[in-house]
């Protein structure tokens, strides 16, 4: 059955906004767990061999 | 032996003898294309090609977007394929440095709200008549990202090409010159003057690395139409990042990108032929990307005055109107902007964090969009 202009056009608008959003958001999370498990860390040069 | 001269001679005239209006007109186009991006430095990488291949496709008689033409073999090779855009993705994630999202995961939020546009444009051309699918190829003129526009409307309204490519490519290059009135008229001197601290923290290689990783496994699962635009910036990204393939990353950043921008450039102007190119419908696909545009801007500013209300004044709502995929000169004009109220506000940072976030939302909107597509059966599976 063929979709009407409408319903297409809003159905577009709340799952693309929304899944857009939501996606987003979820990867701020996992990025922000990415970080805290693996913080940054300073490197000290080894003074062996200066 | 005269008739044979003179035929020879009409010979060299059918080139003027068929030329008509529309092709005359397109020849100024073209040449408009090649002045602005000669004399005005207006993303000439693209407008030089685009020029050129909209000069040639109009010079009549000659044919080369026939079915033997170099330009059809080109076109045939890398737009229908969808090859070109995906390319340029692998070269665009070995540019784009992504730690200043990573160290202010938050600003993927506006990343998000940048590209409403896209929908609220999607709605527009509906109204305006336009069926489904160029709709959404029209719409996706506000992810302000060439290769996603050309991407989509290449697979899904491949008579629009010229002109949603166009609008893209130019409407991007006119950002620092559409988005300020905008931000001012929006925001309120004192919120244009709030200082943000500097970005906290540093990211490790680790993270760098499992970035483009994570994005594309778990994009590639909630948007699996969008895998190519994604696995492909993402498959540049982990080059970079991880540092071992410098070679790689160094042809996908300069030769590889170079080539296919060359061939993608002509690709379009080849579509730019009179009779396809000069009707109404071109003027309003090139007024509503500029909607497009407008509104990403709107409502990442917007969101950024939520983030400013949620925060307790913390989030200068300017860098809202970083969210999107001009990379890095949105950011700068947040910059810009936010200095002129204030000489000792530094955002930069904070806006490269929200452009990058742009970066991926451009690719992910399309991803998800195209899902969705595909979920209510308007595109096969």
């Amino acid at each position: 059955m063929e979709m009407d202009n409408v319903t297409f056009g809003i159905t577009m608008l709340i799952c693309g906004m929304g899944g857009t959003l939501l996606t987003l958001w979820i990867m701020s999370l996992v990025m922000g767990v990415l970080r805290k498990v693996f913080p940054y860390k300073k490197f000290h040069k080894s003074e062996e061999g200066n | 032996m005269l008739d044979a001269i003179l035929n020879g001679l009409g010979g060299l005239l059918a080139g003027f003898q068929s030329l008509e209006w529309r092709s005359l007109v397109m020849l100024v186009v073209g040449g408009v294309l090649l002045y602005l991006g000669i004399k005005k430095d207006c993303e000439p990488l693209l407008l030089v090609p685009i020029g050129f291949g909209c000069l040639l496709v109009n010079i009549p008689v000659a044919d080369i977007m026939g079915k033997e033409g170099f330009l059809r073999v080109i076109y045939n090779m890398g737009v229908d394929t969808e090859l070109y855009p995906l390319l340029i993705f692998v070269g665009i994630g070995a540019m784009t440095d992504f730690s200043p999202v990573l160290a202010n995961p938050v600003t993927f939020l506006l990343g998000a709200a940048g590209q409403f546009g896209i929908f609220l444009t999607l709605l527009l051309a509906l109204a305006l008549g336009f069926d489904k699918l160029d709709a959404v190829s029209i719409g996706i003129i506000g992810a302000c990202d060439g290769p996603t526009a050309i991407y989509v409307t290449s697979k899904y309204a491949p008579h629009l090409l010229g002109a949603v490519s166009v609008a893209a490519y130019s409407y991007m290059s006119l950002v620092p010159v559409i988005q300020p009135p905008i931000m001012r008229m929006l925001t309120t001197d004192k919120e244009r003057k709030i200082v943000m601290g500097s970005v906290v923290g540093q990211v490790s290689k680790t993270t760098l690395i499992l970035f483009p990783l994570v994005i594309t496994v778990l994009g590639g699962l909630i948007a699996p139409k969008g895998l190519p635009l994604l696995g492909t910036i993402m498959l540049g990204n982990l080059m970079r990042e991880s540092g071992v393939v410098a070679r790689l990353t160094k042809a996908s950043e300069n030769e590889i990108a170079n080539i296919v921008t060359l061939f993608l450039g002509l690709s379009i102007g080849a579509t730019m032929s009179g009779g396809a190119f000069l009707n109404p419908k071109t003027l309003l696909i090139l007024g509503l990307g500029f909607v497009a545009i407008c509104l990403d801007t709107v409502c990442g500013v917007l969101f950024g005055k939520v983030m400013c209300f949620l925060s307790g004044g913390k989030v200068n709502p300017l860098i809202g109107a970083a969210g999107i995929s001009a990379f890095p000169m949105a950011a700068r004009v947040v910059q810009r902007e936010g200095q002129k109220y204030n000489r000792k506000n530094f955002l930069l940072m904070h806006a490269m964090g929200a452009n990058a976030g742009g970066q991926v939302g451009s690719v992910l909107a399309a991803a998800v969009m195209l899902s969705v597509l595909t979920g209510m059966g308007v595109i096969p599976h």
